[in-house]
């Protein structure tokens, strides 16, 4: 039990997997314009890394040596048309948004990452609880992001069509670079930055 | 011919895989330290993206299209580039060792590149023809080289430059890609 938690709680803060390992930050970046694009990737996330991490666990025995990375490559990839399908028919609006992210799921290190580095070394609730870790960890870090760039880019936060605040000045003068490209760059890197002074990450 | 011209620099400079449509950022932090690396890494991926447009654009019109099996493209393109990748790399290392040295690595990475699956994928979504597909790989390709190198000089500079400890390594990697991002932000709306 003790060994369950270690393994759920490193993913959180220390191998977080955005701002320590830096692995899928492709949509770390690309979706966290607002946060429920945020949200619903990592929802998705979470779903395909929780199920292929239980599988590759699983069929641990069975696969081993050269076939190893193809065959996780083929449990993510199911795993990933599987989400991409129930998002396009229950929740089209945020299917759209997403785009080619959701697809681009199945190219995310950090899942291949876990299923060749943990999940097919260890026991399946182990691997449950690894992945479980390092998806709210992902979750965590991009739900940050979108926050912040949402927040400064529009003046307001919503959430699935709510309006949770809407802040004085910046509503009318929003600072609209944290919607570029380029605010998504620099806020990752200066939270990078101050978690690093404060000292929850270890520098370089 | 003018179509052609602007699909390339559409990929290459407006919608920068790198820099707006985060695509490729594992290989563009990981091996943009040196300025070699990375033209090896950026050769090595526009050949594979090639590569891998020619091959998925005729799985998908005339294989997944006419059987209505459209919803299976994630996993074969998935499945078509690792095999690419592996056969290339098998190619390579019998035919031209020294080549094989210097591209071998970087060949390995590339499956879990998301800039490749994107290219395929984006060819899909925008309807492209062969050649369009051709030449909308070469143009992700040459934009993704042409930021890696670019990321590459700067990052050989900021090696030697005095920064705070908490800003070494990432965090002024990604401050460096905003500016360039805001760069690139120039180019919107050229085509």
């Amino acid at each position: 039990m003790i060994k369950w938690i270690k393994e759920f709680s490193k993913g959180l803060v220390v191998s977080n997997p955005i701002f320590v390992l830096a692995l899928g930050l492709c949509p770390a970046l690309a979706v966290t314009n607002t946060l429920d694009n945020a949200i619903g990737m990592s929802g998705a996330v979470m779903f395909v890394l929780l199920c292929s991490n239980m599988l590759v666990a699983v069929i641990r025995p069975w696969v081993s040596g050269i076939v190893r990375i193809p065959t996780f490559i083929v449990i993510i990839a199911t795993f990933v048309t599987i989400v991409s399908l129930v998002f396009q028919a229950y929740i089209p609006a945020l299917y759209e948004s997403l785009g080619i992210y959701l697809p681009l799921i199945v190219v995310n290190c950090m899942i291949l990452g876990r299923a060749e580095a943990f999940a097919s070394r260890n026991k399946l609730s182990l691997s449950i609880a690894d992945a479980l870790g390092m998806s709210l960890g992902f979750m965590a870090a991009i739900v940050l992001i979108a926050v912040i760039r949402e927040t400064l880019g529009t003046g307001a936060l919503t959430f699935f069509g709510i309006t949770l605040f809407t802040l004085p000045v910046l509503d009318e003068q929003p600072v609209s670079l944290f919607l570029l490209p380029a605010g998504a760059f620099l806020a990752i890197g200066l939270l990078l930055a101050v978690f690093r002074k404060w000292g929850l990450i270890k520098n370089d | 011919m003018t179509d052609l011209l602007a699909i390339f620099i559409g990929m290459a400079l407006i919608n920068n895989f790198v820099l707006v449509k985060f695509l490729g950022l594992c290989p563009f932090f990981g091996v943009s330290k040196k300025l070699t690396n990375a033209f090896s890494m950026s050769m090595a991926v526009t050949f594979v993206m090639l590569m891998a447009s020619a091959v998925t654009w005729p799985i998908t019109h005339y294989i997944l299209i006419p059987l209505d099996a459209e919803y299976l493209r994630t996993v074969v393109y998935i499945l078509v580039i690792a095999t690419l990748v592996q056969i290339i790399e098998l190619f390579i290392m019998r035919t031209n060792y020294s080549l094989y040295s210097a591209f071998g690595i970087y060949l390995a990475l590339i499956t879990t590149n998301c800039a490749v699956m994107g290219v395929t994928l984006v060819n899909t979504d925008e309807g492209f023809t062969f050649v369009e597909s051709m030449v909308s790989a070469l143009g992700a390709g040459t934009g993704f080289g042409l930021v890696l190198v670019l990321m590459s000089g700067i990052r050989e500079r900021l090696e030697i430059s005095q920064l705070p400890d908490s800003m070494k390594g990432l965090p002024v990697a990604f401050l460096v890609a905003a500016l360039m991002g805001l760069a690139f932000s120039g180019f919107a709306g050229m085509v």
